[in-house]
């Protein structure tokens, strides 16, 4: 599937993929579709920088509920440690394992930094149709906060569900 | 980006003239030690800075992180109904590890709370206050506690008491 890599632009469909959230537990970004996705790429579990930036996260978790949303963490460590690491710091939303075949999904979304062999600081905010309407690659050491994911979901279409 | 949203206004707790050449804003959680280290250094900033340093404070408790965050922001925000909201702030900074409720009930009495203001704060009456407080700071791109913001931008450097002080005066 590297062949032709659907980039993930803005106003794009974003790649669909299907990654492990809890071992033996699949998730896909299909099934959340009638949703806004926030997709969170980070480069690893434990590190400082992401431990300061799930935490936030985690606290809003109301916030991203207002808007009927999903966020959703993806990084290139195993089921094994994202259940570890979620349960150390009392997250409340999926981790999923981007780690066989090694940061598959980063690269479909171009952002895989392949000197760290992680997956960038990055940001995505897709909408209800699957369709990517803002993103955004922080500095790797830089915290982006959520200022912007918020106000890309603010800048959202309503979405009336019709079923 | 990362623009502090509101500006600091007549509904921040605030040291000093709120006209001041700087406005120093943090974001804070009591429990955060992080925060906690960041407290004398503030201090320390604010005496050498005098009048003309402003300094807010608002409240981002980090709650799953910390358990005791939430409730002492909360008594932190029914100590202003009081004017008591310095000095309890300075109590709870100066007691990290002590911020069960039973503490902060202690906290709370040595200031002159009375009984309904305790049953108040212990009832979550100041969620909303606080819950406006972190908000206002998710949307001016808080990332972690302490966040800083100089003069409206959030501030990123080093945050010992020489660098501000330093920075401060090559600012004024």
């Amino acid at each position: 599937m590297s062949d032709l890599p659907p980039s993930a632009t803005v106003g794009q469909a974003a790649p669909d993929f299907t990654l492990e959230s809890t071992p033996g537990k699949k998730m896909s970004l299909s099934e959340l579709r009638g949703h806004p996705v926030v997709l969170v790429f980070y480069p690893a579990d434990w590190s400082p920088v992401c431990g300061d930036q799930v935490a936030l996260y985690n606290e809003m978790l109301p916030v991203f509920g207002d808007h009927d949303a999903q966020i959703v963490g993806i990084s290139v460590d195993s089921v094994w440690c994202h259940a570890a690491f979620a349960n150390d710091r009392k997250l409340h939303f999926p981790l999923l394992a981007d780690f066989e075949p090694k940061g598959e999904v980063a690269r479909r979304y171009d952002v895989y930094e392949a000197a760290g062999g992680t997956a960038e600081r990055a940001l995505f905010v897709i909408d209800a149709d699957g369709i990517v309407r803002w993103r955004y690659v922080s500095p790797i050491d830089v915290n982006p906060g959520a200022d912007g994911i918020l106000e890309a979901l603010e800048n959202l279409p309503r979405h009336r569900s019709g079923s | 980006m990362s623009q502090l949203k509101p500006p600091v206004g007549p509904d921040d707790h605030t040291q000093g003239p709120i006209d001041a050449a700087i406005v120093l804003v943090e974001y804070g959680d009591f429990e955060c030690p992080y925060c906690g280290e960041a407290y004398p250094e503030l201090k320390a900033v604010q005496k050498a800075m005098g009048d003309s340093l402003c300094f807010a404070f608002r409240n981002f408790p980090l709650s799953n992180a910390h358990p005791h965050a939430e409730r002492a922001a909360e008594f932190a925000e029914a100590a202003a109904t009081i004017d008591r909201f310095w000095e309890m702030h300075d109590l709870l900074y100066e007691n990290q590890q002590a911020l069960d409720d039973r503490s902060l009930v202690g906290y709370a009495t040595q200031l002159g709370f009375n009984k309904t203001l305790i049953e108040s704060a212990l009832s979550g009456e100041f969620a909303t206050r606080v819950r406006r407080a972190f908000t206002s700071g998710v949307r001016s791109g808080v990332n972690g506690t302490p966040s800083l913001f100089v003069n409206g931008r959030r501030y990123d450097g080093p945050r010992d008491a020489d660098s501000l002080i330093d920075l401060f005066k090559r600012m004024g």
